[in-house]
């Protein structure tokens, strides 16, 4: 169980404090859960601070019960934090079967390595020794960050927009990933996302907006007010 | 051979017993084993120290060892190689130098390697350069690598240095002609106060010739690297160097590129990146549950690889 309580977080932008999170409360506990909200609502920068790559100005972080808001990324990702970038990361010279090693926290063999590929849609055979660099695709990149995280078997997995990109391979795939995910390890996945079909499976959607939490429910409870947050302002509807 | 020599010898050639074909094992400055085949043939030379390696045209698929070991400290000397690789060969050659240095005086070896390649021959050429021992004695190592590559040839060159050289000059020059093709892939890691230099020259001289440099290193502490790579394109040619370094701590890395097309078909490209490790790669390990530190380590060592 992941508990946010009052969180907040402020940034600096010309001079100005700019407030991106503002008094988070909530509770995660569901198989699914997605974050979703219009640009700029404060969705990744509260999967940072979960992950720790961010520090809260305010607020507490629990995970079971123990308070992990001083705690290290290092120390969260071993207590069982799994984050799978929005933007992956390229390393020139770590190929493929090194990160799903690392992520594994052991030497995986080859025949994992293709398991845990096929899972993403990649064959193993064209992948297990390509390195993480230039020479992949934005969307190839984003199957093997998932893999990553199917690797680390966390018991808190957080995806940020993991639709993104990922054009060829059905959603339909990237569902079944969570759900086979959730059948081995019983944990939490938070997603955050835009996309329809995703927020579908939610058990719990929060709904963010300007740094708040305009809404949190079951999907029937949110989905309805979805289409009304963020209205766009005058100017833009009138040229919609 | 002592233990110290042994160890040298399995990092500098990978070598833990006596290896298969030919081979010439140098330590301590005297001769330590020698074996020549029927394509392949090894003489002392008279005038100077060092050896030169024959190898007959046609040889296929034969290897030659020829790892040099210093444990004396305060041995300093210059050895002298040439290979003369007959035409249509397809072979492969292992060099490499280990010192250990437990004494206070410097150490030193400058190998200095000419490779005579005839046409349609290729080469594949392997040396690491190793140090160890805790004397504060500096060890040293100047290779100087000239390469002659006939219409056709080709030569592979992967050099390696991961350790304990305190200071290197690597000066490496080519001639490759008409169809002949070269590559260098260079591996460096410096540390400490140590000292490396890189300094190609490699004169593009026949037509379709080409020539791929690669270079990656990472510099750690206070350590000093420069590369220098001049590619002259004297014909219709292709030519690329690539310097790629990692800095760290209070390191200092220099690229230095020289390239001149003297003809209207050479094509030239370098390419030089220097940087330290970018925050986004060591965020990623930690996400995976890697401290910082193992972080680095696994960067440098897939960047290194």
């Amino acid at each position: 169980m992941l508990e946010l309580k009052n969180i907040s977080f402020q940034a600096e932008d010309g001079g100005k404090e700019i407030e991106i999170l503002r008094n988070i409360n909530l509770t995660i506990e569901d198989r699914f859960v997605a974050v979703t909200g219009p640009n700029g609502s404060g969705k990744s920068t509260l999967a940072k601070i979960v992950a720790g790559i961010l520090t809260p100005t305010g607020g507490q972080i629990l995970l079971d019960g123990v308070d992990i808001t001083e705690k290290s990324i290092t120390e969260r990702a071993q207590m069982g934090i799994g984050f799978a970038f929005q933007q992956p990361v390229r390393f020139k010279g770590l190929t493929v079967k090194d990160m799903l090693s690392l992520a594994a926290g052991r030497e995986t063999a080859v025949s994992e390595v293709c398991s845990m590929l096929s899972e993403v849609g990649l064959c193993a055979r064209d992948y297990v020794n390509r390195e993480i660099n230039a020479s992949l695709s934005g969307g190839e990149l984003k199957r093997i960050e998932i893999a990553m995280i199917m690797a680390r078997k966390t018991k808190v997995s957080i995806f940020d927009e993991p639709e993104a990109g990922i054009d060829l391979w059905s959603f339909q795939n990237l569902i079944r990933v969570f759900e086979k995910m959730h059948e081995e390890i019983h944990g939490t996945i938070l997603i955050i996302s835009h996309q329809e079909r995703i927020l579908n499976i939610a058990d719990q959607i929060v709904l963010l907006a300007d740094g708040r939490i305009e809404k949190v429910g079951s999907r029937e409870e949110v989905m309805p007010d979805l289409l009304g947050a963020g209205q766009p302002c005058k100017t833009l509807t009138d040229k919609l | 051979m002592d233990a110290i020599q042994q160890e040298l010898l399995a990092q500098v050639a990978d070598l833990h017993e006596v290896p298969e074909g030919a081979y010439n094992i140098r330590a301590n400055g005297e001769m330590a084993g020698r074996n020549i085949t029927a394509n392949i043939d090894i003489v002392t030379k008279e005038d100077c120290p060092g050896i030169d390696i024959r190898i007959k045209p046609g040889t296929k698929s034969e290897s030659v060892h020829i790892p040099v070991v210093l444990s004396q400290s305060g041995l300093q000397e210059s050895v002298y190689n040439d290979f003369f690789v007959g035409e249509d060969c397809d072979i492969t050659i292992i060099a490499g130098c280990g010192i250990h240095n437990g004494g206070s005086a410097s150490s030193s070896h400058s190998g200095i390697h000419r490779f005579f390649v005839e046409k349609n021959a290729k080469v594949r050429y392997v040396e690491k350069h190793y140090g160890s021992g805790d004397g504060s004695g500096e060890r040293i190592m100047n290779p100087t690598t000239e390469i002659h590559l006939a219409e056709g040839a080709s030569l592979e060159m992967e050099t390696v240095q991961i350790k304990g050289i305190d200071s290197t000059v690597r000066t490496t020059t080519a001639e490759v002609a008409a169809g002949a093709s070269l590559v260098i892939k260079e591996k460096i890691m410096t540390h400490g106060k140590q000292y490396a230099e890189t300094d190609f020259t490699v004169d593009m001289e026949g037509k379709d010739s080409s020539v791929n440099l690669i270079s990656r290193s990472v510099a750690k502490e206070r350590s000093r690297q420069i590369f220098r790579s001049r590619i002259l394109g004297n014909a219709s040619c292709h030519g690329h160097s690539e310097c790629d370094a990692i800095i760290m701590d209070d390191a200092s890395v220099s690229a230095i590129p020289e390239l001149t097309a003297s003809h209207i078909d050479a094509n030239l490209i370098h390419e030089a990146a220097i940087g330290k490790i970018a925050g986004e790669q060591l965020i990623k390990l930690m996400t995976l549950g890697l401290t910082e530190k193992e972080a680095e380590e696994q960067i440098v060592k897939g960047f290194l690889k």
